[in-house]
């Protein structure tokens, strides 16, 4: 029996992690994108330029393209919860759910229904109703992030509920600190308290401002990768050159920002979530001048990690006092916590429970190290890419040093997308065995009707799906980079209403 | 009856679903006869006829997904952990069906083109069958534990029953579907689907008066149902009434009426699965006594109050701004350069 749930527990986690990571190459992309197309769009009512029209049009096909995809995986996510986790669902419906209703009504709505006149109202509307469903488009991308990283930030730091009980077919609350067993699946669920503070739990605003950003990031470096692209190929010039502008201007500031989202981030994983950030680090000795491992390997079995450190940089980090000291996994969760839960253990079985809290180290380890590293890299990229484009030779495919730059710009757009799945697989493996942070465990959360088989043949099915899809994206993408924006969409050809706006920009320069 | 939180988010619910229903009922359907319609041209006129809106009508199932997860955890986790593989089924449909719309016209290849429409109809005519057999599934109980748990097997949900009401909502949304498209399009167009409106408004009168026939012979419940409250087949007549009345609009040329009858039919077809529901979320045949209701299948009273501000808040300003992207997209369908 317990072999059978293992087998189910483990698909299922598969499941979610490739169905979750396949969608979340395109919300960043539609969310950063969005930005984007304000910014072209805002520019070209501004000031009349026929260039940037161009640009928004161009780059609204791309966000198409993107969006359609992240439409129809996203639905996958919203049904998994009751097909894969039923039991989960029971627990969190109260509070989980509100969040994804409320995602639901105040940003997905909000999304589709301006995407339609933002792709298909050229002709029907003024440029100023299309600028203003551009930004409700956009508004609603982010409101959509807003939502479902309150509902997960909520799931890694819960806060605002308290457990409540069914007996004689009435609630019962529960006190503060109980322990969730095997028997209370089913009957006890987090019930909310107070809304504001389910929502604002303490992980909510460092959480998000790090998803935003790398989302932006993500919109961003795709819209530098095709204008280098262009640049190296001396295609389409004026529109490349405009564009790389815009996107490595966005992508600068939210590069810069994001280092120090990053650390504020971390600086809540050190209070919030101790064994997390012990894993993330492989930090398994609590030290004073706890050092940082830069580049290393932990080995589990030895309980060790080798590799380059920098001493008391971690303590540095994590309280600003390089002294201070950090915990590492041997002392987490507390010998308090296990106590509560093993009350009749001895202090050797207490050290080999222990390790049951602890999520799977090495993998944690190297997935939130990769984040940074390439973070870091990213960061270096776009100072570089600043002098150059202070120094005047940013635009110059012709010299040899841009020439460099432009490719490794080209290829910017796998860094976003690379640090943003690895983030996320930091944050959710780092977070293992719980589903809820120290409230409910993930092999308790699964749908008990549900079989091995029924998740591995959906999981066949799902791989087949995605990866056909992931090919004709990539296909379709391909051939409208080659294929380059439309020559045609000049001024003379606007619709009526529209070439107002490049009549009042010449009379305004004239 | 007293009109508590329960009862508002079992409206609600429903009101969501109808939406949705009605909404995404016409693109289905027009998925449905896409490969009836031979011209290349032809077929992007249908796509292009829910293009703008096919995407805002689909969200109308993920709000009431959620709503259904926030008001009532209990029945969205046994309906979605018992109904595993359809629903898998379906998600895998609709995605099939979204990305079909979108890629299809992007390359000139015959084959890929060809390739899309059939993956845009058989993802339209699988969603709707399995959203009908769920129905069907609800409607007929399913057997549930005493955990509330779904005790019966994935054939077991493809009972004849079922079955029979998922063919009947391919034919109803087609009907639907059909009817939008006339009243989207002209010409040529116009007239090949005015000739199917007819026979899909017959058929599925039909297939509807069966299923109710069996209903009342095999549903033990609906018959009690029935005796308690004879009212609802009142709204059930009216309904048949309403949707006759299609054809004659259509007939004086009166398209929008006509398809606004359509809406009509279909919210009152899922008032009446509604009110013939209700208390029940999912009724449990056999074991009625493991059923789960609107109190014991909901969330907190502070949750629904809570979802009833953010409803209360979110709601008219939906349908705000969906009425005003409707009117924007108003008039016949044409083909430009933006188009499908």
């Amino acid at each position: 029996m317990k072999a059978v749930t293992m087998d189910a527990e483990i698909l299922a986690r598969i499941q979610f992690a490739f169905t979750v990571a396949f969608h979340y190459i395109y919300p960043p992309l539609s969310i950063g994108l969005g930005v984007i197309l304000v910014i072209m769009e805002g520019l070209w009512l501004k000031t009349g330029n026929v260039l940037y029209h161009n640009m928004a049009r161009f780059w609204t096909r791309i966000f198409a393209l993107t969006f359609a995809i992240g439409v129809a995986s996203g639905i996958v996510m919203e049904f998994e919860f009751g097909t894969n986790w039923a039991t989960y669902s029971r627990f969190v419906g109260d509070i989980f759910g509100s969040a994804l209703a409320a995602e639901g009504i105040f940003a997905f709505f909000l999304e589709s229904g301006f995407l339609a006149v933002l792709l298909f109202g050229w002709n029907k509307v003024g440029p100023r109703l299309h600028f203003f469903s551009t930004c409700m488009v956009a508004a609603g991308a982010h409101f959509s992030a807003v939502w479902i990283v309150v509902a997960n930030s909520w799931m890694q730091t819960p806060a605002g509920y308290h457990l409540e009980t069914v007996v004689d077919g009435k609630p019962v609350v529960l006190p503060p600190g109980h322990v969730v067993t095997e028997a209370d699946l089913g009957t006890v669920r987090a019930v909310v308290d107070d809304f504001w503070a389910m929502v604002l739990n303490p992980s909510t605003v460092d959480r998000l401002t790090h998803v935003i950003l790398g989302a932006w990031m993500a919109g961003a470096f795709l819209v530098v990768s095709i204008s280098a692209f262009y640049l190296l190929r001396r295609r389409h010039y004026d529109f490349a050159k405009a564009s790389l502008k815009v996107g490595l201007g966005l992508g600068m500031f939210a590069t810069v920002l994001q280092m120090i989202s990053g650390d504020l981030s971390a600086k809540g994983v050190v209070k919030n979530q101790p064994v997390k950030l012990a894993a993330m680090e492989g930090l398994y000795e609590t030290e004073a001048r706890a050092p940082l491992t830069l580049i290393g390997w932990p080995d589990s079995k030895a309980e060790k990690t080798h590799g380059i450190k920098v001493p008391g940089l971690l303590s540095f980090l994590a309280w600003t006092d390089p002294e201070k000291p950090v915990q590492g996994l041997r002392q987490l969760p507390s010998d308090e916590f296990l106590r509560k839960r093993y009350p009749e253990a001895s202090a050797e079985q207490l050290t080999e429970i222990r390790k049951s809290y602890w999520p799977n180290v090495p993998a944690t380890f190297q997935f939130f190290h990769i984040m940074i590293t390439v973070g870091v890299l990213m960061l270096l990229l776009v100072i570089a890419a600043g002098i150059f484009w202070i120094r005047g030779t940013l635009f110059r495919p012709d010299l040899p040093a841009t020439r460099v730059l432009l490719w490794v710009l080209v290829f910017s757009v796998l860094g976003p997308q690379i640090a943003n799945q690895a983030g996320w697989f930091a944050a959710e493996i780092g977070r293992q065995p719980w589903i809820v942070y120290d409230l409910l465990k993930t092999g308790d959360a699964l749908s008990k009707v549900v079989t091995a088989n029924q998740i591995l043949a959906s999981l066949i099915m799902f791989t087949f799906v995605y990866l056909l899809l992931f090919a004709v994206f990539i296909f379709l993408l391909t051939r409208k980079i080659q294929h380059g924006p439309d020559h045609g969409e000049e001024s003379d050809q606007l619709p009526e209403s529209w070439k107002d706006v490049v009549r009042h920009a010449r009379e305004a320069r004239a | 009856m007293m009109m508590d939180l329960n009862v508002i988010w079992f409206v609600l619910v429903g009101v969501l679903l109808t939406g949705y229903a009605i909404l995404d009922g016409f693109d289905l359907g027009v998925g449905t006869l896409h490969l009836f319609v031979r011209k290349d041209e032809h077929r992007r006129l249908l796509l292009n006829s829910i293009g703008p809106v096919w995407d805002g009508n689909e969200v109308w199932l993920v709000t009431g997904g959620g709503a259904l997860f926030a008001a009532f955890p209990e029945a969205y986790a046994t309906v979605f952990s018992g109904f595993y593989l359809a629903f898998m089924l379906l998600l895998c449909s609709l995605i099939f069906r979204a990305v079909a719309i979108e890629f299809r016209s992007k390359e000139p290849w015959g084959w890929w083109r060809k390739m899309w429409d059939i993956a845009f109809c058989l993802g339209s005519v699988l969603s709707s069958f399995l959203i009908g057999v769920a129905m069907g599934n609800i409607v007929r109980g399913v057997p549930l534990g005493p955990d509330y748990e779904f005790a019966g097997t994935f054939l077991g949900l493809l009972n004849p029953y079922s079955l029979f009401l998922g063919v009947t909502t391919v034919v109803l949304f087609a009907m639907h579907g059909a009817i939008y498209l006339v009243m989207k399009n002209d010409g040529e167009l116009q007239m090949i689907v005015r000739g199917w409106v007819p026979r899909l408004i017959g058929i599925f009168i039909t297939c509807y008066v069966i299923f109710n026939m069996v209903t009342l012979v095999y549903v033990d419940r609906m018959v009690q149902v029935a005796r308690e409250r004879p009212w609802i087949l009142a709204v059930m007549l009216l309904d048949i009434l309403i949707v006759m009345n299609i054809p004659r609009e259509i007939h004086k040329g009166r398209t929008f009426n006509a398809f606004l009858s359509s809406c009509a039919g279909m919210a009152l077809l899922m008032a009446t699965f509604g009110l013939s529901q209700f208390p029940y979320m999912v009724f449990s045949e056999p074991n009625p006594e493991n059923s789960l209701t609107i109190y014991n299948a909901a969330s907190s009273p502070k949750t629904l109050g809570i979802m009833l501000i953010i409803a209360g808040i979110g709601v008219p300003i939906v349908l705000a701004y969906t009425a005003c992207i409707y009117w924007i997209f108003r008039g016949k369908t044409r083909l430009t350069s933006h188009s499908y």
